[in-house]
C-alpha cells in the first residue's frame, strides 16, 4: 500500500517534471496560432514542420546552431588540453610557489565571473576581437574548477608509474600524453561535459561579446527572436527544441559522468 | 633536492611549461580583468571614454556613493534578496524530499525518476526561461488551466508586479533542484546504516529516525547546498531578461540585470562595475560565513 502510493507520487512528480518538455515539443509541431488556444492543446492535431522550416529558412537558424556546436567543441577541447596539464603539474610535480599559486586559484574560484565582463569588453573592443568567435574561447581556454577536478584525479595516479615511464626515458611530455591523459580519461569525460554543456548553455558573455545575429550563439539568438515573436509560442518552441535537444542527447549519453563530476565537487574542502 | 616521499625527481621546469598555457589564459583573461574592473569601479568610465581613453577621471568612491543614493540599486537589491529568500529554502526542501524518497529502500526504478528530476538542470537557461514564459501566459497557459481545474482564478504570473518574483522563483526552483538533490542523495549515502538499525532496535519510528539521525549528519550537506544556492541566485539574470525584462515596475529587476543595463545599454562602465563590485562583496561576505559556521560545527 505505501508503495503503491510512493510510485504513483514518484510518477505524478515525475510528469510534472518534465511536463514543460513536452508541452514544448508538441507546441513545437503546431501550426501557427495553435497553441494560443483556450483550452490548452496537448498535442498537436497533426504534426507540421512549419515553424522549423521557418527557422531554418527565413531566419537562418543553422549558423546560429553551428556558432554554438563550434564554440562547444572548440572550447571544451583547448580547455581539456590547457587544464589537464595544468591539473597534471599541480598534482605531481614540484616547484617553487606551488601551494601559493594552487591557493590563488582557488581562492579566486568565489569571484563571480560577472566582475570580468567590462574589463573584458574593452580589452577585446581595443583588439578587434569584439563580435568574433576568439571573444568566447579566449574566456573559456581555461578554468580554476577544472584545474582542481583534474588536479583530484591525478593525485590517485601512483609516482611508480610515472617514475618506471621516467626510467625507461619518456620526456615529461612523453609521460602527461601516454601515461597521465589515459589513465585521466573518465575525469576529462566529466569535465569534457560540464565545459560542453556550460558554453553550449552561456548567455551573458556571448550577449555581450558577439554583436551580429549571424555570430549569436543560439541562446542568445532564440533571446533575440524572443523580442520580435512574443506572440509566436510556436516558433519559439521549435528553436527552443533546438537548443535543448543536443544538450539533452549529450547529457543521456554520459550522465554518470556528470553526475559523479557534481558529486566530486561538493567534496572540496 | 631528495626526500623520501619525493625520491623521484620531477623536474621543474617541466612543470612550468605544463601549468604555463592555463595560468597565462586565466592570468589575462580573469585576474587581470578583476582588477581593471576594481579601478574602473573609481571612475567615471562612459560612453565618451568608449571613444577616448583620455576623457577617464579618477571619481574616488563617487560611483559607491552614488549607489547608496539610487533608488533603482536599492530596488534591485530587494528584488534579488526576496529572489534568493524565497527560492533557497524553497529549493532545499523540495531537493531535500527528493533525495529521501530516491533514497528509500522499498523502491525499484529509481534512476529513471532521479533523471527526470535532474533534466531540467542540464538544458539551456535561455530556452526553458522561454518555455516557462509561455507556460505563465495569463489566457493560454498551461498553469492557469490546470489551476482553473481545481477552481483557481486566471493569474497574471508575469503581468502583476506582485506575482511576477513568485512565477521566477518557482521557475528556478524546477530548473536547479536536481543539482542540489544529487548532492543530497550522496549525503544520505554516507549516514551509515547500522545507526538506522540501531534506533529501529529501540523503537524510533521514521520522524524520530528523521530527526536525529539524518537532520544532524546531513547538516554539512545542507550548509554546503545553501551557500551554493545562496551564491548562484544572486547572479540572477537571464530567467528576468528573457521573462519580464526586469518588469512589470521593475519588480524583478535583478542586481546582475542592473549592471548589464548600466554598463552595456547606458556604458556607464564605471558606475557598472561598482555594481559589480557590492554583488562580489555581498557572495564574499556569504561565503565567510560558511567557512565560519564549518569551522564551529566541525568542532
Amino acid at each position: 500500500m505505501k508503495k503503491i502510493f510512493l510510485y504513483s507520487f514518484l510518477i505524478v512528480t515525475s510528469v510534472v517534471t518534465l511536463i514543460p518538455f513536452i508541452w514544448m515539443l508538441s507546441a513545437s509541431f503546431m501550426p501557427d496560432g495553435a497553441a494560443s488556444v483556450f483550452p490548452p492543446k496537448f498535442f498537436p492535431d497533426e504534426i507540421v514542420l512549419q515553424q522549423y522550416r521557418t527557422l531554418f529558412i527565413r531566419l537562418n537558424i543553422a549558423k546560429n546552431f553551428f556558432n554554438s556546436i563550434f564554440l562547444s567543441v572548440i572550447v571544451t577541447t583547448i580547455s581539456l588540453f590547457f587544464n589537464s596539464m595544468a591539473g597534471y603539474a599541480f598534482a605531481k610535480y614540484r616547484f617553487k610557489g606551488k601551494d601559493k599559486l594552487f591557493n590563488l586559484l582557488l581562492i579566486n574560484m568565489i569571484v563571480p565571473s560577472q566582475i570580468t565582463m567590462l574589463p573584458l569588453f574593452l580589452m577585446l573592443k581595443s583588439v578587434g576581437l569584439i563580435n568574433t568567435y576568439m571573444s568566447i574561447i579566449v574566456t573559456g581556454m581555461a578554468n580554476i574548477f577544472g584545474i582542481f577536478l583534474i588536479r583530484q584525479h591525478c593525485l590517485s595516479i601512483p609516482d611508480s608509474l610515472i617514475e618506471a615511464a621516467r626510467m625507461d626515458g619518456a620526456t615529461d611530455f612523453q609521460i602527461y600524453r601516454k601515461i597521465i591523459l589515459p589513465l585521466a580519461v573518465p575525469i576529462l569525460v566529466t569535465l569534457g561535459i560540464f565545459t560542453f554543456l556550460g558554453t553550449w548553455n552561456d548567455f551573458l558573455w556571448p550577449l555581450i561579446a558577439l554583436t551580429d545575429e549571424s555570430m549569436y550563439t543560439l541562446p542568445v539568438a532564440l533571446s533575440n527572436l524572443m523580442l520580435e515573436h512574443t506572440r509566436d509560442p510556436e516558433l519559439m518552441m521549435a528553436g527552443s527544441v533546438l537548443t535543448i535537444i543536443p544538450v539533452i542527447i549529450v547529457f543521456l549519453a554520459l550522465q554518470r559522468y556528470y553526475i559523479k563530476g557534481i558529486m566530486m565537487g561538493s567534496v572540496k574542502e | 633536492m631528495k626526500d623520501i616521499k619525493h625520491s623521484y625527481s620531477f623536474t621543474s621546469t617541466a612543470a612550468y611549461f605544463f601549468i604555463a598555457p592555463a595560468l597565462i589564459a586565466i592570468l589575462i583573461f580573469f585576474f587581470i580583468p578583476v582588477i581593471a574592473a576594481f579601478i574602473i569601479s573609481f571612475t567615471d568610465f562612459d560612453i565618451y571614454a568608449l571613444g577616448n581613453f583620455n576623457t577617464v577621471r579618477f571619481v574616488g568612491i563617487n560611483n559607491y556613493l552614488r549607489l547608496f543614493e539610487d533608488p533603482l540599486f536599492w530596488l534591485s537589491l530587494k528584488n534579488t534578496s526576496y529572489y534568493v529568500l524565497l527560492a533557497t529554502p524553497l529549493s532545499i526542501a523540495v531537493s531535500l524530499g527528493a533525495a529521501l524518497l530516491l533514497n528509500s529502500k522499498l523502491l525499484k526504478y529509481k534512476s529513471i525518476f532521479r533523471l527526470s528530476y535532474f533534466m531540467p538542470y542540464v538544458t539551456t537557461l535561455v530556452a526553458v526561461a522561454i518555455v516557462w514564459r509561455f507556460i505563465y501566459h495569463p489566457k493560454f497557459g498551461i498553469l492557469n488551466y490546470f489551476l482553473g481545474l481545481i477552481g483557481t482564478n486566471p493569474i497574471d504570473w508575469l503581468g502583476d508586479p506582485n506575482w511576477a518574483m513568485p512565477a521566477i522563483v518557482i521557475m528556478s526552483v524546477w530548473k536547479s533542484f536536481g543539482y542540489s538533490m544529487i548532492i543530497f542523495i550522496a549525503g544520505l549515502q554516507n549516514i551509515p546504516e547500522d545507526l538506522y538499525e540501531a534506533a529501529s532496535l529501540e523503537g524510533a519510528n521514521e520522524w524520530q529516525k528523521f530527526k536525529s539521525i539524518t537532520l544532524p549528519l546531513l547538516a554539512p550537506t545542507t550548509l554546503f547546498i545553501s551557500i551554493i544556492t545562496i551564491v548562484g541566485y544572486f547572479q540572477l539574470f537571464a530567467e528576468p531578461y528573457i521573462m519580464t525584462q526586469g518588469g512589470p515596475l521593475n519588480s524583478t529587476l535583478s542586481i546582475v540585470q542592473y549592471m548589464y543595463q548600466e554598463g552595456f545599454r547606458w556604458w556607464n562602465m564605471g558606475y557598472s562595475a561598482s555594481i559589480a563590485f557590492v554583488l562580489f562583496f555581498i557572495i564574499l561576505i556569504i561565503t565567510v560565513i560558511q567557512f565560519k559556521v564549518q569551522k564551529i560545527t566541525s568542532k
